[in-house]
């Protein structure tokens, strides 16, 4: 086929297209996943804190709401760059690490309060056998959104962009279970919700290359 | 981003593609024409061990910049958004050339993209008239009067007997398959 063949071709094609269509498609796939992994966490047999009134009283409860919200919606916004053809990252990235770098520090700062016994029981708690499992099925129907939506767009670094696309979905699962979880110790969160919210990242960045090729 | 002032060819042809964007077919066509230019340009200095890939290469990068003009927003130099896909295109071929090629980055400043300018095109190796041939006949049918006789969509629905929005969506569909055809045979 000759290129000028191939061109007259493209231009019978100029539908009008979407503008904003990266910003627009990511909202729109974290926003139909989320429900899904409401659902999900349904399945598990995890329903809400029973005693979500009183505890909506307790501050790190809307820490525990507001790190990981604040995690995905940073990872958002740095996904909508990568997935877009020469528009750098930049300190989007910043965004990303602030929340995390923050709660550790407050983590070390209330282990470094407690008396030396009461400092395994705060990090423990007593679901950190489940927590991070959790948080990651939980985190599947938006980690599968939000890869389908990125497969329409164009990242040009697909492991970053894929790493980025798994902490949408993990953060968003981890604001999901954060809900159910019982757990109230900064320790806690900085350990066992970091890490169910960095595997489906590390998933993300090994599927990318894979799942992104355009 | 730098503040470079935008260089001429950025302007005009940012225009045309925004117009495109628009659904003004003419003004994309006009678009494409001077994007495949640069393009020929641009990838024949770094593909000079294998003139006779560059053009495969532009029709390439023509595809997947039809393919995903949605990710481009007009707070952008078209040419970084236009260099950083013709970047991607030239890293696959290179790799499947030689692994040892890919490793040393061959491209430079995103601004180059449109600096240099050839209109003579080449012949294209790859034929993307075969791998049209294995796209369904829903798709095909319409790729092959607009192309091949440059019917309009309307002569085309009524020749084909299909209805103008079949006609659109099976050139939609089908320019997406080639894409990842053209992917595969890479």
């Amino acid at each position: 086929m000759k290129t000028e063949d191939l061109i007259g071709l493209l231009a019978a094609d100029a539908v009008p297209v979407q503008r904003n269509a990266a910003r627009r498609r990511l909202w729109l796939a974290l926003a139909g996943g989320l429900p899904l992994a409401g659902a999900v966490m349904a399945l598990l047999g995890y329903g809400v804190r029973e005693d979500l009134a009183q505890v909506a009283a307790a501050p790190m409860f809307w820490m525990k709401l507001l790190f990981p919200a604040l995690v995905c919606t940073a990872a958002l916004v740095t996904l909508q760059r990568l997935a877009r053809p020469g528009v750098r990252a930049g300190f989007a990235w910043l965004g990303i690490a602030s929340p995390v770098l923050l709660l550790w520090a407050l983590a070390a700062a209330a282990l470094a309060e407690a008396p030396a016994e009461l400092r395994p029981a705060l990090v423990l708690g007593q679901t950190w056998r489940t927590c991070s499992a959790s948080i990651v099925v939980i985190a599947l129907p938006v980690f599968a959104a939000v890869f389908a939506a990125l497969s329409t767009l164009a990242p040009t670094r697909p492991a970053a962009a894929g790493a980025c696309a798994g902490l949408v979905a993990s953060s968003a699962g981890a604001a999901v279970y954060a809900l159910h979880c019982p757990e109230l110790a900064a320790p806690f969160l900085a350990v066992w919700y970091v890490l169910g919210m960095a595997v489906p990242a590390a998933a993300g960045a090994l599927l990318g290359p894979r799942l992104l090729r355009w | 981003m730098t503040s470079r002032p935008a260089s001429d060819a950025e302007t005009q042809m940012r225009a045309l593609f925004l117009r495109g964007l628009d659904g003004d077919a003419v003004a994309y066509q006009a678009f494409l024409v001077r994007l495949g230019a640069h393009l020929r340009a641009f990838l024949s200095r770094r593909l000079y061990g294998w003139p006779d890939d560059v053009e495969d290469v532009v029709q390439e990068c023509l595809l997947a910049m039809h393919n995903v003009r949605h990710t481009y927003q007009p707070d952008q130099p078209l040419t970084a958004w236009a260099h950083a896909i013709a970047r991607h295109k030239l890293i696959d071929v290179l790799r499947a050339k030689s692994a040892r090629e890919a490793l040393h980055d061959p491209l430079d400043d995103e601004a180059a993209l449109f600096a240099e300018s050839q209109t003579q095109a080449g012949d294209a190796r790859r034929d993307l008239d075969g791998l049209l041939e294995t796209l369904p006949e829903k798709q095909r049918a319409p790729i092959r009067c607009v192309k091949l006789q440059g019917l309009s969509v309307a002569e085309t629905a009524r020749i084909t007997g299909l209805s103008e929005s079949a006609v659109k969506v099976g050139i939609h569909r089908g320019l997406k398959a080639l894409a990842r055809l053209v992917g595969a045979a890479a």
